[in-house]
């Protein structure tokens, strides 16, 4: 990359002279982007652009998947909005989820990704161990947690040798089983990690000298050099974490099902939401109404409100100065 | 060197020595402060694989009864999953998924990448702000169209291909990956390329690919684990189908009604994990890279 690069042939002069070369040379390099940008831009009528136009229409009419579209006008709205108590219940999961678990996840990454910093020795084999839960497949991560926090599973058999004699029913139940996900969350928790660790070491270091020889001590210097130079890189993760939080699936859906105990095969699931509803989020409402009842419309309606709840925090990623747009 | 270092003897000594050893003592404490929260974190981080372990080589009636080691190692276990029925399908189902999604990903990713960030034309920032948005989507919000289509028009349900097509039309995560680490590519060797006489293909090829190694690795990697690791997907598509389901699907099978394989179980968490640890330990500095180039640039 350090290799001296060639002077380039007078392109300055050829703006000023040649504004018909110049403006051939744009034409060509718009077109050479089209051709490249083609199978994309194809790929995300098909199948992006298309499903949500088609989303509103079905969430217009009464389709089973098996006979021809019904007109219903609003009723599919209605029925979800107003008739439809899961979802409710699936938004006030979500907000719980948004208000703890992001919370805690942010400052704990953060708390990790500055013990890091201070690890000289050993490093490695620590930075390898919290980022392994983070590939770990949900599915696995899942089974694991449901199987330590399980009524006879090592979690309360420690917690009996420490005397605690009745343990929470963890994800068997409705109190507890989001706050047990919520350790699931921090466990995988690598990512987040690795991204503070990197804006950490990009905080200038002449900044925390000069507050250090000001006789600033370390929890000044975090709240007056630190915070303020990572502060882009919390506003994104905080952001990609309601995000993920909104589309919370895999998680919750294995944890309840296998809690529950009616796991007879995986693609016939009936028991969402357990235990009593605490587990439910609005993208398994979606995959229950929509592939399992076979209910268009409500699923429709549900994946438009999904849609605009994504699209209200991605615009504040797209909002950002020097955002993730920008560049070159 | 000692003599002439040590600083000269003055009325201040004292005080120097105090103030030394006074932050020689807090130095001691911080370090001793940081190294137990790092031995607690490293339990919370790894205690969930030490269980992984030790329950998946229990004998059938230890995994019942929150043992903490094993009464005698029962390897057996692992030849019992893979004796299972379904478990090799399932295996063989989920590289069958894996690895085109890799492959078709990487290939029409890169081009798209490389126009977003080197070519300037009049929709770029449009351009970008589609593929974020893109990216942010929830598969669940297109899902319902989308199943009744391969499903109703083009009679794929029951089968991967409506999880693998998509992606030989570029996924947005990956070009995104491609795209920031592109930005940090010289125009000037494009340009030189261009003055060689090479044209648009060749110097992408010749020129841009072999420039941007690191983060086409990073993409792949990131593919095959999505794909890999990936639950609603499959579910959606070849839930109703058992002949066509992969690992994540098949993994809960081992929990059915009123009996539990705890010990099984984990023993397939392990073999389905396994790969997935030993290409990390081989490829750690790829992954990093690639998840600093999304979270921190963007």
């Amino acid at each position: 990359m350090a290799t001296p690069v060639l002077a380039l042939p007078g392109r300055g002069r050829k703006r000023a002279g040649l504004p018909a070369a110049l403006r051939a040379k744009r034409r060509r390099e718009g077109l050479a982007a089209l051709g490249f940008l083609s199978p994309w831009l194809l790929g995300f009528s098909v199948f992006f652009a298309y499903p949500l136009l088609a989303a509103v229409y079905f969430s217009f009419y009464y389709y089973d998947q098996f006979n021809a579209p019904v007109w219903v006008g609003l009723k599919n709205w209605d029925y979800i909005l107003f008739n439809f108590p899961d979802f409710v219940t699936g938004l006030q999961n979500t907000l719980w989820l948004v208000v703890v678990m992001v919370t805690l996840q942010t400052v704990f990454g953060l708390g990790v990704a500055m013990l890091i910093t201070k690890i000289k020795r050993g490093g490695n084999i620590f930075r390898t161990l919290f980022y392994l839960p983070y590939l770990a497949p949900p599915v696995i991560s899942t089974l694991v947690f449901v199987y330590l926090f399980d009524a006879g599973g090592p979690i309360n058999a420690i917690l009996a040798h420490v005397g605690v004699h009745n343990p929470p029913g963890w994800f068997n139940s409705p109190t507890w089983f989001k706050p047990s996900l919520t350790l699931l969350s921090l466990w995988g928790i690598g990512n987040t990690v690795v991204i503070f660790f990197a804006s950490l070491l990009d905080v200038p270091k002449e900044q925390m000298e000069a507050a250090m020889l000001d006789g600033a001590g370390p929890v000044k210097r975090f709240r007056f050099v630190t915070l303020p130079a990572i502060q882009p890189v919390i506003l994104f993760s905080v952001v990609t974490g309601v995000i993920y939080t909104m589309q919370y699936y895999t998680q919750a859906i294995v944890a309840g099902e296998v809690a529950s105990g009616h796991v007879a095969t995986a693609g016939t699931t009936l028991d969402i939401g357990y235990p009593l509803g605490s587990s439910l989020t609005v993208p398994q409402l979606i995959y229950q109404q929509g592939i399992l009842n076979a209910n268009t419309g409500p699923a429709c309606v549900l994946s438009i409100l999904l849609f605009v709840m994504t699209m209200l925090f991605t615009l504040i990623l797209l909002r950002r100065k020097n955002g993730l747009v920008g560049g070159d | 060197m000692a003599a002439v270092m040590s600083p000269p003897v003055t009325r201040h000594a004292g005080i120097n020595r105090t103030a030394r050893s006074a932050a020689r003592r807090r130095r001691a404490l911080e370090w001793i402060a940081v190294h137990s929260l790092a031995i607690v974190a490293a339990v919370f981080f790894a205690g969930p694989f030490f269980f992984l372990v030790v329950t998946s080589v229990m004998p059938d009636n230890q995994a019942l009864s929150g043992a903490l080691w094993p009464s005698h190692w029962q390897w057996s276990n692992f030849r019992s999953v893979w004796d299972r029925a379904g478990f090799l399908t399932w295996y063989k189902n989920t590289l069958m998924y894996a690895i085109p999604v890799t492959v078709l990903t990487v290939v029409s990713s890169v081009p798209v990448a490389y126009a977003l960030a080197k070519f300037k034309f009049r929709y770029r920032r449009l351009a970008m702000i589609v593929l974020v948005s893109a990216m942010m989507i929830p598969p669940q919000v297109t899902v319902m169209p989308m199943y009744i289509l391969w499903t109703k028009q083009f009679g794929l349900g029951g089968t991967l291909w409506p999880l693998i097509v998509p992606t030989a039309f570029g996924d947005a995560y990956s070009i995104f990956l491609l795209r920031q680490f592109l930005l940090t590519v010289p125009k000037e060797y494009i340009d030189a390329a261009k003055v060689d006489g090479c044209g648009e293909i060749r110097t992408l090829l010749r020129v841009v690919v072999p420039m941007i190694r690191p983060a086409i690795a990073a993409v792949a990697l990131f593919q095959f684990f999505y794909a890999w690791n990936d639950y609603f997907g499959p579910q959606v598509y070849v839930g109703a189908n058992p002949g066509n389901w992969t690992l994540a699907l098949g993994l809960e099978t081992f929990h059915a009604a009123h009996h539990v394989d705890w010990n099984l179980m984990m023993a397939a968490n392990l073999m389905v994990i396994a790969p997935i640890v030993v290409v990390f330990f081989f490829a750690q500095k790829v992954f990093v890279e690639g998840v600093t180039l999304t979270g921190v640039k963007g």
